[in-house]
């Protein structure tokens, strides 16, 4: 129940190739016709022809089968050995000549195939240096926007900016109310069972709260806010892109820097200090929560401590820092959604990578800041 | 009639994704008034070279002249007042989704011109009928079917009483009728505005009904093979290329 290819060159240099097939259609290998074909001479002739009659029905319809003789009929072609049929019912060979009445473009077939390993860290490199530029680039068109703003020389539609806060305060006060309160209690409960040994559990406020206004508050805020904003961003200028809306805009003079992405930029630099503000409140909170219900801590106590633990200069860091989370949120979400290419998958692509270099941005300036505060002194 | 005055000029532009060649050694110019055809089978850069007529992409070599300024040599500034004589009409509508039609026909009036908001909705209003969609000012894009979108994305385009009219594939995705008044209404602002109009198209009855001049680009050879009156390029034309691609392949050279 197999079907083979026989083959046989005649004497005139014509080969005869035969096709036997039965109702599975034709599934067999042809490598080996394949390989005698490469070999013949421009100008040769090869002639196809099958007895399966019977089984052509479901010949016809097996797409592989099709597709086995189109790679026969393709190779002659570009052997310039002429082909002809014989036995094919009409169905098969006018869906052949479809097939190869547009011959592949020239240079239009993608060379595929491994990278050899420095071929690939050329690659990486390459596009490195092409994003960082575009980082670069893109901030300073920024600022150049930004700086128009501010001396009100800019076409900024400030009823978007209204829009975008409200998108990106309140609306997400849920999620960072749940995630900062729920922080808040775990930073307690670990502080707790470490400081318990010591029997200094006391010091559960000072941990909890210096920690929620240095670091956590701006952090997790950042982090969620990368995840939800940054992302709509993304995916708002990115189905721009592709629906040529961004085109329109700047066939018409207005710079998309201006009309999309300042809004977006300020909003976040106005909200995130006051969601970070919010998270490191209930952060506080959270750890109140935790030592008045398992720890021989009094509420007063617990505040009485932190007031005692917390300077004005930890809250201002960590506002400032949440500020320059918002700006890098903001950018990486608008550039990644500037960028965009004309499909729907690559607003996937976008999105994703607004989310991904949103918060690798947020982790690597906090690290700078970690250490400038740290050789300051602050 | 005055003799014919060349509106745009197209001198040796080569077109590149890259190090991806699109097109290259484009010679060609626009006269005031044509009704200009850009035309070739798919993928040869069509569109490619309408965006690069309105100044989205940079050329990688040779220039595009509007009347004597050539567009890419100009300041910023000079750019954008050559810009706000242009109209334009993308491929899918490309109107702001998070706007009404109202909305989205006054942004080019609310930029460039000092009218009063009630001015602006009245100019808008107006220019929506002219496309057949009065009483759908306060409707949003995602509302309309796609012909509606496409009419209303060229009321858009008018708003301003442009010089220069650009059309990438009007037709595509229309069905025969609707694209048929999409002609008529092409030829009506050809006439009324006096505009010149560039369109980007493969539409073979587009091309003979409105097309008064045209360049045809070919994929295989990576330049221009043929411009004029595309009538006149059916009639006269030896090469089968273009002999082909006019009759739907029904006549060969």
């Amino acid at each position: 129940m197999s079907c083979t290819f026989g083959h046989t060159l005649s004497g005139d240099g014509t080969l005869e190739i035969s096709l036997i097939a039965d109702a599975s259609g034709v599934s067999g290998d042809p490598s080996a016709v394949l390989r005698s074909i490469e070999t013949m001479r421009p100008g040769s002739r090869v002639v196809l022809s099958t007895d399966a009659a019977p089984f052509i029905a479901p010949l016809v319809i097996a797409p592989p089968s099709l597709a086995i003789l189109f790679k026969i009929a393709t190779l002659c072609a570009q052997r310039e050995v002429s082909l002809s049929f014989s036995g094919f019912p009409e169905q098969v060979t006018r869906q052949l000549s479809l097939a190869l009445s547009v011959p592949a473009r020239k240079g239009a077939r993608r060379a595929r195939g491994e990278d050899r390993l420095i071929v690939s860290i050329g690659r990486a490199s390459v596009s490195l240096i092409e994003n960082l530029t575009g980082w670069l680039s893109f901030l300073g068109e920024l600022l150049m926007a930004l700086w128009l703003f501010i001396r009100r020389r800019a076409r900024v539609p400030v009823r978007d900016i209204w829009v975008i806060l409200d998108e990106c305060g309140p609306r997400a006060l849920p999620i960072v109310t749940l995630i900062s309160v729920l922080v808040g209690v775990i930073l307690a409960f670990i502080g707790a069972q470490q400081l318990r040994q010591f029997g200094a559990q006391i010091y559960v406020a000072n941990l909890v709260s210096v920690a929620m206004l240095r670091e956590m508050g701006a952090v997790m805020a950042g982090v969620i806010m990368a995840g939800r904003t940054g992302a709509a961003f993304a995916a708002q200028l990115g189905t721009m892109q592709v629906n040529e809306e961004i085109d329109a805009l700047t066939t018409l003079g207005i710079s998309p820097m201006q009309y999309l992405v300042v809004p977006r930029v300020v909003a976040l630099i106005i909200m995130m200090p006051l969601l970070c503000v919010y998270a490191d409140v209930l952060g506080i909170l959270g750890g109140a929560l935790v030592s008045s219900l398992t720890m021989d801590i009094s509420l007063a106590q617990y505040f009485n401590q932190a007031q005692i633990a917390v300077h004005m200069r930890d809250l201002w860091l960590g506002v400032s820092k949440s500020g320059v989370f918002g700006v890098l949120i903001a950018i990486s979400g608008c550039l990644s959604g500037i960028r965009c290419g004309r499909s729907a998958s690559a607003v996937g692509v976008a999105v994703t990578s607004a989310v991904v270099s949103g918060i690798v941005a947020i982790v690597l300036s906090d690290a700078v800041f970690a250490v400038i505060t740290e050789v300051l002194g602050i | 009639m005055n003799s014919p005055q060349p509106h745009i000029v197209v001198e040796n532009l080569t077109m590149k994704y890259g190090d991806f060649l699109i097109q290259r050694d484009l010679s060609f110019s626009i006269n005031r008034g044509d009704i200009f055809i850009v035309m070739g089978g798919s993928g040869c850069g069509k569109s490619t070279l309408l965006k690069h007529l309105v100044g989205l992409v940079a050329p990688s070599g040779g220039r595009v002249l509007y009347g004597e300024q050539s567009f890419w040599d100009l300041s910023l500034a000079e750019r954008d007042i050559l810009l706000r004589r242009f109209g334009i009409l993308y491929q899918k509508g490309a109107l702001w989704t998070s706007m009404t039609l109202a909305e989205n026909v006054a942004m080019p009036i609310r930029q460039y011109t000092n009218y009063s908001e009630p001015e602006i909705r009245d100019i808008a209003s107006y220019k929506l009928a002219l496309v057949g969609l009065a009483g759908f000012e306060d409707y949003y894009p995602s509302e309309i079917s796609g012909g509606m979108q496409k009419r209303a994305g060229l009321a858009r385009a008018i708003a301003l009483d442009p010089e220069v009219l650009f059309f990438d594939e009007p037709s595509a995705g229309l069905d025969p009728m609707s694209s048929k008044l999409l002609d008529d209404l092409i030829l009506e602002l050809n006439r009324g505005l006096g505009a010149t109009i560039v369109v980007v198209t493969h539409e073979l009855p587009s091309i003979f009904a409105i097309g008064s001049n045209s360049v045809f680009l070919d994929a295989d050879v990576k330049t221009m093979i043929a411009t004029g009156d595309p009538k006149e390029l059916l009639r006269t034309s030896k090469d089968p290329r273009i002999i082909r691609f006019l009759t739907r392949g029904e006549r060969e050279a």
